[in-house]
């Protein structure tokens, strides 16, 4: 067991250091920086340009940079934010607290909502129920998120029972605690609808497709021919049989928890990663851009960690594998 | 004697569909009718295709039949509905050609022969692993093999357990869909014994599928030749073997003698 978990924490270093490195010379490549725009101010002389270029460091070549920089985030330091001219690991804290909230809620509900339903249609293979069905999420799949998002904003504006935007009400500081709760919820829920519509489709014909091939596995036709129940068959067997693209499909869910809902953000100007990445990349916010993308690796990286573990706990057969290496 | 199962004119149809396109059915199994009577063996033998192993899944109630009639036991199992079935279905077992996928891969072998008992109700895990492994001894799986998994036995052994896992249930019937194809030929041999020993003990009845004549007439008392869904020719093992009347049979004859093996090899250059 030591041995599979440090194999797979030294690949996740490796890959994490891999990721650091192409960031930032990808977004060294990038032309101009910050303080070019900074040039163009009349006000500002040469001398004081060249003393900030200094500071920030931006006369030096990009390897050295990237050496002090990876110096500073070996010590918990991710960098410096030219535009917020402040430490970029606070500024990105409380944000990707916020998309968490957003994505964790969406990511259980996707859950919780395309197991049952995959097993079942599985079940059902090829009945008019299963073809509706199939028919009905291939449509959400066709739907682009942003006009998905649009026209619900387009719903809640006219219908106005929902906030079409932001996390909380004006007047939230003032609220008792249950009202709090009752104010955040309600901005959350055209995000988490967006979010869970775009990510059902494709997690529903995963289920279906996994647990269709277990139950059509001669081990499960041999219990069916022994007479065991439906029900029995259905989560006994064929569920941990079909578990293993599942988990391996739930740990990258789980790495997206940070970067697959910077779209829906953006527009429904939710105060997460999302609108604030974005931001900074427009402003060519270096360390905060290079901040957002090792943070979106390390979820990434940290999900599929997740994932190897479920398995190794899920599969016997893993476990004697690894144990034999 | 009255046979324990006899299956009348059964059709089985496949249909396909394309998107969008016309439905296009094709005939598994034409007309078949047979009986078995109780402690016999019926060998049913054909080219792969010839719809053995849609009969196979039919007569174990995994496929529905298209029309037909299975008379087991003096009921008939196509008009049986599914609660009423679950009562048949532990006296039919069915034996899969490949051990190592009909075996849950993830268990351990005394649960995957235990595990059919939970449908008797309730009775205590120590004593359904106790029989399992009883089970299991007489099958030739001894005591240190209960806890590997069917990826660390050998294909004979595997084949093992998937009989004790049909027998467990005491069934009267055991369906044998090619059973022997996946195994080297020494295991075939000890496997077919092994068969042949345990009818005997408990006067079990057999259906035997299989492409391998010679095999079908070492263990069968009548043959019945199958080809494109239907069966061309019935008889007891000896004739068809000595004597067989229709090409297809013919072939099958031709391509179980042992010379035609050796001709083969010496006419490769």
């Amino acid at each position: 067991m030591r041995r599979f978990l440090l194999r797979r924490v030294a690949h996740a270093a490796f890959l994490l250091l891999g990721v650091s490195l192409l960031a930032f010379f990808f977004s060294a490549l990038a032309p101009g920086n910050y303080l070019d725009d900074l040039r163009l101010n009349p006000q500002m002389s040469s001398e004081r340009f060249s003393a900030l270029r200094a500071q920030y460091r931006v006369d030096q070549p990009v390897a050295l940079r990237y050496f002090s920089w990876a110096n500073a985030l070996l010590h918990g330091d991710l960098g410096f934010s030219f535009a917020y001219n402040a430490p970029v690991a606070p500024l990105l804290w409380p944000r990707a607290r916020n998309t968490l909230l957003l994505t964790t809620t969406a990511t259980l509900l996707v859950w919780a909502i395309a197991l049952p339903l995959g097993a079942w249609s599985a079940q059902h293979l090829g009945k008019p129920t299963d073809v509706a069905l199939t028919w009905a999420t291939s449509a959400f799949l066709i739907v682009p998120d942003l006009a998905l998002a649009l026209g619900l904003l387009v719903l809640a504006v006219r219908s106005g029972w929902l906030p079409t935007g932001g996390m909380v009400s004006v007047a939230f500081d003032e609220f008792s605690f249950a009202h709090k709760i009752r104010d955040l919820a309600s901005h959350m829920v055209l995000p988490v609808i967006v979010l869970v519509a775009s990510a059902l489709p494709v997690l529903l014909r995963h289920v279906r497709a996994a647990v269709a091939e277990a139950l059509d596995a001669p081990f499960l036709r041999a219990a069916e021919g022994q007479g065991i129940p439906r029900r029995r068959l259905l989560y006994r067997y064929a569920l941990p049989a079909a578990a293993h693209p599942l988990i391996a499909l739930f740990g990258f869910s789980l790495g997206t928890l940070l970067s697959g809902s910077l779209l829906v953000e953006v527009v429904m100007s939710w105060p997460g990663l999302g609108p604030f990445l974005l931001e900074a990349i427009l402003a060519r916010d270096v360390y905060v851009v290079i901040g957002g993308v090792l943070f979106s690796t390390l979820f990434l990286v940290a999900g599929n960690l997740a994932a190897d573990l479920l398995l190794y706990w899920a599969d016997p057969r893993i476990r004697t594998e690894a144990e034999a290496r | 004697m009255e046979p324990l199962i006899r299956v009348e004119n059964l059709v089985i149809r496949h249909t396909r569909q394309a998107f969008g396109g016309r439905a296009s059915a094709f005939t598994a199994v034409d007309s078949v009718s047979f009986s078995i009577s109780p402690g016999a063996t019926l060998a049913l033998v054909g080219e792969s295709g010839s719809g053995k192993s849609s009969l196979a899944r039919c007569l174990a109630c995994l496929q529905p039949a298209t029309s037909g009639g299975i008379w087991f036991e003096g009921r008939d199992l196509a008009a049986l509905p599914e609660e009423k079935l679950r009562a048949v279905r532990p006296r039919l077992q069915l034996i899969f050609q490949d051990p190592a996928a009909s075996l849950n891969p993830r268990w351990t072998v005394l649960r995957i022969v235990a595990e059919p008992l939970l449908i008797e109700g309730r009775s205590p895990a120590l004593e359904r692993e106790a029989r399992a492994a009883q089970l299991l001894a007489r099958v030739g799986i001894t005591a240190e093999y209960l806890q590997s998994q069917p990826g660390e036995l050998s294909g004979g052994q595997r084949q093992r357990v998937a009989i004790a896992r049909a027998l467990i249930l005491q069934p009267a019937l055991l369906i044998l869909d090619e059973v022997l194809s996946a195994l080297d030929c020494s295991v075939q041999a000890q496997i077919a014994n092994l068969l042949v020993e345990l009818q005997r003990a408990a006067n079990l009845t057999y259906l035997f599928i299989t492409h391998d004549l010679r095999m079908a007439a070492h263990l069968a008392g009548e043959i019945a030749v199958m080809s494109a869904g239907k069966i061309v020719e019935q008889g007891p093992a000896g004739k068809i073997l000595r004597d067989p009347r229709s090409s297809q049979a013919q072939s099958l004859v031709q391509a179980a003698a042992p010379e035609a093996e050796l001709v083969e090899a010496g006419s490769e250059p």
